[in-house]
């Protein structure tokens, strides 16, 4: 090994400062993410095919479909990021890059939050964009799908930032799987209530600016939280591992 | 705070890098170690000894902070650990089984990566640390195509370019060729001269002149209840 122009060994006090550690970490979880791509696709194709299949399953009906129609894509929704959560942490904690993130020197709870953040812009995010499209396809009207897509792209964060923690939980598990589903499900619920019930009361034709701003409450609970209660999971984990 | 202690080899420090004190630690209803006090001082290689299942991984874990399953004291520069986490971790290498290195980025983003979080470092740095460990011409492969010794060479690259006084290495000598170990173990004691500390445990014979040991598992004591 040629060890020409090495660095000293002195104790430093400075390192380089949480946001730019954020985003190197945002930076290679976008970069390993597009290097694999049936695994970005994998959640968006699971969202399409349960939307689709339910007109085939339950009843093509205009009227069945505009009312249920909020429902299914939220439940669709819910259920695809769900099913992306394993590989949150999973990849990294088994090629050891999860052991490196705990170890650097910014605040831990800081880099799981871009790492969130990127979770949400692979999943949540084409969700959200893929929403008009399959609402069109329920027969939601114009209005009702603007405000379902408000509500997903004000829910799908919150649905990654609580699955952080359940991901981060079961890391050392075999089978995390079912546990996470049981973990995490229950957290979801008041979400998916809140992000129907706006939609619901959209049709009717009420105002859903209070709806709106709860969900937005949700978001900045998951937001400020959500991390902190990752991290610490995370350290549970690792220590077990 | 920037002290700038450059010894030299093998002379005598007043004040240890890292300090461990009445260290217990029990997994699997088993006491791995119990009442282990040890410094470590710049400008030293110790090497972690002991058979399979002795703690020699938890041991690290333990002084890395990766695993809190511990009792006793943890000392950095003659303070708690736990009241200067972040300046700990700043100045801590830590090299694991799991080399950190993901698959499906090549080794220069993965170094890269690894080396945003702690200090700014050149593209061309990293490339000539990775031409450093062998790796020239492979910088741009992705990593799943290259051997495990590659790999564990894309790891140990970090160790060219790293200012941290302290290394935790974990079976760093896994999967190298003879050569590699060479240039490895030339490197350690080239580290504890320019005032490192290194704490190494392997499998492998390692002798340099002026190391020295820290011996685990003279029979793991059974827990009772």
């Amino acid at each position: 090994m040629n060890t020409e122009a090495r660095p000293e060994a002195r104790l430093a006090s400075g390192s380089v400062g949480a946001l730019a550690a954020m985003k190197a970490v945002f930076a290679r979880d976008m970069k390993v993410a597009f290097r694999q791509r049936q695994d970005l696709l994998n959640p968006l194709l699971f969202f399409i095919m349960v939307v689709t299949l339910f007109p085939l399953g339950v009843s093509p009906e205009v009227s069945f479909l505009r009312e249920a129609g909020a429902g299914i894509l939220w439940v669709a929704a819910l259920l695809s990021v769900l099913l992306s959560l394993d590989h949150l942490f999973r990849h990294d904690f088994d090629d050891g890059t999860l052991e490196q993130l705990v170890l650097q020197p910014q605040p831990l709870f800081l880099l799981i939050l871009a790492k969130t953040l990127a979770h949400w812009m692979l999943t949540g995010l084409p969700l959200v964009l893929l929403t008009p499209v399959l609402g069109v396809m329920v027969h939601l009207d114009g209005n009702s799908i603007a405000v379902l897509c408000l509500t997903l792209l004000i829910g799908t964060p919150v649905l990654s930032l609580i699955g952080a923690i359940g991901a981060a939980l079961t890391l050392g598990l075999r089978s995390a799987g079912v546990l996470l589903s049981l973990l995490i499900i229950p957290l979801y619920i008041p979400v998916l209530i809140f992000g129907t019930g706006t939609v619901a009361a959209a049709a009717e034709g009420a105002a859903v600016g209070a709806y709106v701003a709860l969900m937005g409450a949700f978001l900045m609970l998951a937001l400020t939280l959500a991390p902190f209660a990752a991290a610490a999971a995370l350290k549970i984990s690792l220590s077990n591992g | 705070m920037r002290f700038a202690h450059r010894p030299e080899y093998g002379a005598p420090m007043s004040e240890p890098l890292l300090q461990a004190v009445n260290l217990q630690c029990e997994r699997d209803k088993r006491i791995l170690f119990r009442e282990l006090s040890f410094s470590i001082l710049p400008g030293t290689v110790t090497r972690v000894e002991g058979p399979n299942g002795s703690g020699k991984t938890t041991l690290l874990r333990i002084l890395a902070g990766l695993n809190d399953a511990w009792t006793g004291e943890l000392k950095w520069c003659g303070s708690p650990i736990d009241s200067q986490r972040e300046v700990f971790l700043r100045n801590m290498l830590y090299l694991g089984h799991r080399p950190g290195i993901k698959p499906l980025l090549t080794p220069l983003e993965n170094l890269r990566a690894l080396m945003a979080g702690r200090r700014p470092v050149s593209d061309k740095a990293l490339s000539q640390a990775l031409q450093g460990t062998g790796l020239a011409g492979f910088e741009n492969v992705p990593c799943r195509n290259l051997s495990a010794g590659q790999q564990r060479r894309v790891a140990l690259a970090r160790l060219l370019i790293a200012d941290e006084p302290l290394w935790l290495l974990d079976e760093v000598f896994t999967a190298i060729d003879s050569d590699g170990v060479k240039a490895l173990e030339a490197l350690l004691q080239q580290r504890a001269a320019e005032g490192g500390a290194v704490l190494v445990t392997t499998h492998h014979d390692l002798v340099l002149p002026g190391m020295h040991k820290l011996i685990l598992g003279a029979g793991g004591l059974l827990y009772e209840h």
